[in-house]
């Protein structure tokens, strides 16, 4: 890919230690997050259902979406925690699935007709080659809350800003709807409610972090797959956690969005996941657009001067007579 | 959601041109093949742009009244009336309609005042805002002397209002290059990775399609003998804009494909044909031929509503298919990793 001039200064792009004093916060508690370690998550959901009830969250369409357990499909204004679900034929790690002894072929008992329309009788069908290795993947997404958030930096209102806790959160009573976050998050994570006309993602329960309360999502889930905390211990932790998977024979778990050097100088929510990021719907290399806005500014002021140019030029040489 | 993932495996690889033909390409042959990625059941990544026909519409009468602006001012300084008048009332008449639009695509009309709490140059939005508020002044002014009414020009007010109609309608032509060409960097700074990915072409393209659907616009308002600049700037303008638009088509990634495929590259192939034969006419027939000049800034006109309608099209498809978010950026990451 062509190389890019990227911009130094911190506030755009790159790593930054601190965006809450970036954005003006001078007494503030140290930056806090999730970190979403999916090798623990058991897809009981009880994150997106606590985040509904806490934030107040309408429903958002009662489909079946005919793929998996998973029928929230994917981050919107009106799911703000989303628990993806992936059946893949591989074994978990190490983990035996307890298939191999079993018998395959017809069905021990004696088939039975049951009268419905289908090409063989049930049971009948040969089962060998159903009898795979197989895991379930189960994560649940969320809002980054990005150290360059795309979403932010667009906002023409200043309705979406940078809390004392370093996350990202939109103003409601600002937000005019004009949707341009929709399309500058490298995510697809925020979204405009049709019937309301604004904005809507998650807040990282900013409330409930005011009143020293740990988010919804965190504090319900059973399993500590959403931790939550100050980002360094996270990030501590995850690396631990990375490890100790690894010498437990699971060497396909990586880390998701922990590096301050990525393209958004690294997420507030970030993840441990048992395959590549596409496999849950994430980006693998996503970059903040404000990246390139020096480039952007540079050819749409020489697109500005050209227009200027040509118009000028269109009125020398000859006079009307 | 779309049928397309339903019955695919979460991780199931398949084709980038996402095709549901054999991964043999039995039926076509691809001059590049397909490359395989993975999705989470072949669902988007990002979100699609919750804009609709209106953005892309105001992108038009905004490039359109900026460039009439620009005419106009011209005019006024060389002593063309006619096309002095057309440029400010097409100016001012198409800046209407694009507030407008403008307003009407906010999920809180109400709420328009709100782009004014801030100035951000992270946010084109934000900028643009700022420069059509400056021109917007400008173009009020100087259309509203043409519109006085005789009766009302010797009273005070009236020679005020003439008085200051040259200075407020160089005032229009100073912001109008910006009128025309933030839009251009509004859908660059996104994540829709057609748009990104041409920031270097767009503004061309955009400010190109400015100045010829203002040139075509004062080819049919104005008369003939005072027409010439109009002429010269359209064709300027529909020569940047193709140029703009086939170097986008260039472009080695993936991200050419949401311009090149689908109702994108329909709208673009008519917008090109449409331009080239405004243009063609515009540098000869419309010298003479009123009619041919009326014929020739339809032309132009409609090549620039399908130009806009078209990248914005490409955009909203790059953001669909998972595969222009997965695939380059997989990329990305094999380049980075071969030089570390």
């Amino acid at each position: 890919m062509t190389h890019e001039p990227v911009t130094h200064e911190h506030s755009l792009y790159g790593p930054l230690a601190d965006p809450a004093a970036d954005a003006g916060h001078l007494d503030h508690p140290p930056r806090v997050g999730f970190f979403t370690d999916t090798s623990v998550c058991i897809g009981c959901k009880a994150c997106e259902v606590a985040c509904k009830e806490w934030n107040n969250v309408p429903e958002d369409g009662l489909n079946l979406l005919g793929m998996s357990f998973d029928n929230t499909g994917m981050l919107g204004a009106s799911s703000w925690r989303h628990v993806a679900f992936i059946e893949q034929e591989r074994p978990l790690g190490q983990q035996d699935a307890g298939l191999t002894g079993l018998p395959v072929g017809p069905s021990a008992t004696a088939p039975v007709d049951l009268g419905l329309p289908s090409p063989g009788l049930p049971g009948r069908t040969p089962g060998e080659h159903q009898r795979t290795e197989f895991r379930w993947l189960m994560a649940s997404d969320v809002c980054k809350h990005c150290t360059h958030a795309g979403c932010l930096d667009v906002c023409p209102t200043g309705a979406l800003f940078r809390t004392e806790f370093g996350t990202v959160v939109v103003q409601q009573d600002i937000c005019n709807g004009c949707g341009y976050c929709v399309s500058a998050c490298p995510y697809g994570v925020i979204d405009r409610r049709a019937d309301d006309g604004r904005a809507w993602k998650c807040t990282l329960c900013y409330d409930r972090l005011r009143g020293d309360l740990e988010p919804a999502c965190a504090k319900a889930c059973p399993t500590q797959s959403i931790q939550f905390g100050p980002l360094d211990e996270l990030r501590e932790r995850a690396a631990q956690r990375l490890d100790e998977l690894h010498e437990a024979g699971v060497p396909e778990a990586r880390l998701y969005g922990h590096d301050p050097g990525d393209g958004v100088g690294g997420d507030g929510a970030f993840f441990l996941l048992l395959d590549e990021p596409e496999v849950y719907g994430l980006p693998p290399d996503p970059v903040v657009p404000t990246r390139d806005l020096l480039t952007t500014w540079k050819y749409t002021g020489l697109a500005a001067a050209a227009l200027l140019g040509a118009a000028v030029s269109a009125f020398l040489g000859r006079r009307p007579r | 959601m779309t049928g397309d993932g339903s019955r695919r495996p979460a991780d199931g690889s398949r084709p980038a041109d996402g095709s549901r033909r054999p991964a043999d390409g039995s039926r076509e042959q691809l001059t590049v093949p397909p490359a395989r990625f993975r999705s989470y059941y072949g669902r988007p990544v990002l979100k699609p742009p919750v804009w609709e026909w209106r953005i892309p519409a105001y992108f038009f009468t905004g490039g359109l009244s900026a460039g009439s602006a620009l005419l106009a001012a011209g005019a006024d300084l060389t002593g063309r009336p006619a096309l002095r008048r057309a440029g400010r009332l097409g100016g001012l008449a198409s800046l209407l309609v694009s507030a407008y639009l403008l307003v009407a695509d906010l999920g809180r009309p109400a709420r328009f005042v709100n782009m004014l709490r801030v100035a951000k140059p992270s946010s084109p939005m934000s900028v643009g805002t700022w420069i059509l508020t400056a021109y917007g002044a400008g173009s009020g002014l100087a259309g509203a002397a043409e519109l006085l009414p005789p009766s009302l020009r010797a009273t005070a007010p009236g020679r005020l209002l003439r008085a200051a109609a040259r200075p407020a309608g160089l005032g229009a032509a100073a912001f109008a290059p910006g009128v025309a060409s933030y839009t251009a960097a509004l859908l660059a700074q996104t994540a829709a990775p057609a748009w990104h990915e041409a920031r270097r072409e767009l503004p061309f393209v955009y400010t190109g399609s400015a100045a010829a659907s203002g040139g075509g616009l004062a080819m049919i308002l104005a008369p003939v003998a005072e027409a010439g600049p109009a002429r010269r700037l359209a064709v300027v303008g529909v020569t940047a804009e193709i140029v703009g638009s086939r170097l986008i088509e260039r472009h080695p990634g993936l991200e050419t494909q949401a311009y090149t495929t689908g109702r994108a590259r329909r709208l673009r192939r008519a917008a090109e044909c449409l331009n080239l034969g405004g243009m063609a006419v515009a540098a000869t027939l419309a010298r003479r031929s009123r009619v041919a000049a009326v014929a020739a800034g339809l032309a132009l006109l409609g090549g620039s509503v399908l130009q806009r309608f078209g990248t914005f099209e490409a955009g909203v498809a790059s953001t669909k298919d998972p595969k222009y978010v997965v695939v380059p950026q997989r990329e990305r990451l094999a380049a980075r990793g071969r030089t570390e």
